[in-house]
């Protein structure tokens, strides 16, 4: 396979700078990992539920300011974010429903079943935002223009 | 849907025209939780452009098999729904299985294989072999965790009494620390990298960049792997 070489034309990508956009998204899976792993290890038991919510709370925040951080972001393929991004969350919005039906299945109600929706809706919209940002800014204009 | 075939994500990528001088990459592109394979993608010293063999046509998501998972989906839901005893066993096992020797061979044989091929022949087995991939991998997953937890429900497992909810309590971290892997490192950057590949003059550079996550992640997926044979082997056995 041919492959450019990188030296001929990385003076503009190797010094691309975007917001942590990835490694924010990252942190916010792990909150919500957490809490997802705290409220099953109650199971079938109601959890208590402060922790996980705080965890949401604080995944939910690194989330919105992701967000924010997202829409200042300049030189981004916007084309390919959209692109990878809506298949993902398509994907990912399955993945969450398919959990959120083993759960409701096995009688969860009440405030578990809000925290546990949240906690989805949540990995839901993270995980294809960390994918469509990566796939974007490795295709930005920045570095197919050098 | 008329811009389906033209922007969807399973359209074909541009065939390479020539091969240019410059650097070699190495790599792996990873596969769902786990290690990774070399990836494609490096130029010979002086490849002109009729040295360099077509590039295969790079298709990120196979359509073809997407069937084929919604099948293993829709029985994996139904097995959960009915709380059908046999078809939980089924994906658990038939699922878990697969996931984690699949993880430990590409990791293992296949990857360290790839690094000492030529590389036109890694370009063209990462090409065919990564979208698969993307497929198979979080398919797997989803049978085993959504199965898994459904059984251990049944079985009374994840009860503070019980002798293996300790173990389960032990699995939950080992998933969660493989699923933050997989999710938030792994699948971005594979993805990222057949993007790449797709380019008529893919950058040597980003790839390689990219790939050097499989290397940081893969001795700790391979960790969790085998952590998750020994707790799993130790539930079966309480």
């Amino acid at each position: 396979m041919s492959v450019s070489n990188p030296s001929a034309r990385d003076g503009v990508t190797s010094q691309q700078r975007f917001a942590p956009v990835a490694q924010l998204g990252a942190a916010a899976l792990v909150l919500v990992v957490i809490g997802g792993i705290y409220m099953a290890s109650y199971a079938p038991r109601r959890p208590p539920l402060t922790v996980p919510i705080l965890l949401a709370a604080a995944s939910g925040a690194l989330l919105a300011v992701n967000l924010v951080m997202l829409v200042r972001t300049r030189g981004l393929a916007w084309d390919k974010f959209f692109l990878v991004g809506r298949w993902a969350l398509l994907s990912y919005v399955i993945a969450a429903g398919l959990i959120e039906f083993a759960f409701v299945r096995d009688h969860t109600r009440g405030g578990p079943l809000v925290v546990l929706t949240a906690m989805l809706v949540l990995f839901a919209v993270d995980v294809p935002l960390i994918i469509s940002f990566t796939v974007a800014r490795y295709q930005s204009l920045r570095s197919d223009a050098a | 849907m008329t811009d389906t075939k033209v922007d969807s994500l399973s359209t074909g990528g541009e065939r390479g025209a020539g091969g240019e001088g410059g650097a070699g990459v190495e790599g792996g592109a990873g596969v769902g939780a786990g290690a990774g394979v070399g990836a494609g993608a490096g130029v010979g010293d002086s490849a002109g452009v009729g040295d360099v063999p077509p590039r295969p046509v790079i298709q990120i998501v196979p359509l073809k098999g997407l069937p084929i998972v919604a099948v293993i989906l829709g029985f994996l839901v139904a097995s959960i729904g009915f709380n059908w005893q046999w078809g939980l066993d089924f994906n658990h096992v038939a699922g878990g299985g697969l996931w984690t020797g699949i993880d430990l061979f590409v990791g293992l044989v296949v990857g360290p294989i790839l690094g000492r091929l030529s590389i036109p022949a890694r370009a063209e087995f990462s090409a065919r072999f990564m979208p698969k991939m993307v497929l198979v991998m979080p398919t797997l997953v989803a049978m085993t965790l959504a199965s898994g937890f459904q059984l251990a429900l049944d079985l009374g497992n994840l009860k503070a009494s019980n002798p293996n909810h300790a173990w389960l309590m032990a699995s939950f971290v080992v998933v969660g620390i493989m699923a933050v892997i997989a999710l938030g490192i792994l699948e971005p950057a594979n993805i990222a990298v057949l993007f790449e590949m797709r380019k008529p003059r893919p950058n040597g550079e980003v790839i390689a960049r990219l790939m050097k996550r499989f290397i940081y992640t893969a001795g700790i997926t391979g960790l969790m792997q085998v952590a998750t044979l020994v707790i799993m082997t130790r539930v079966a056995s309480q």
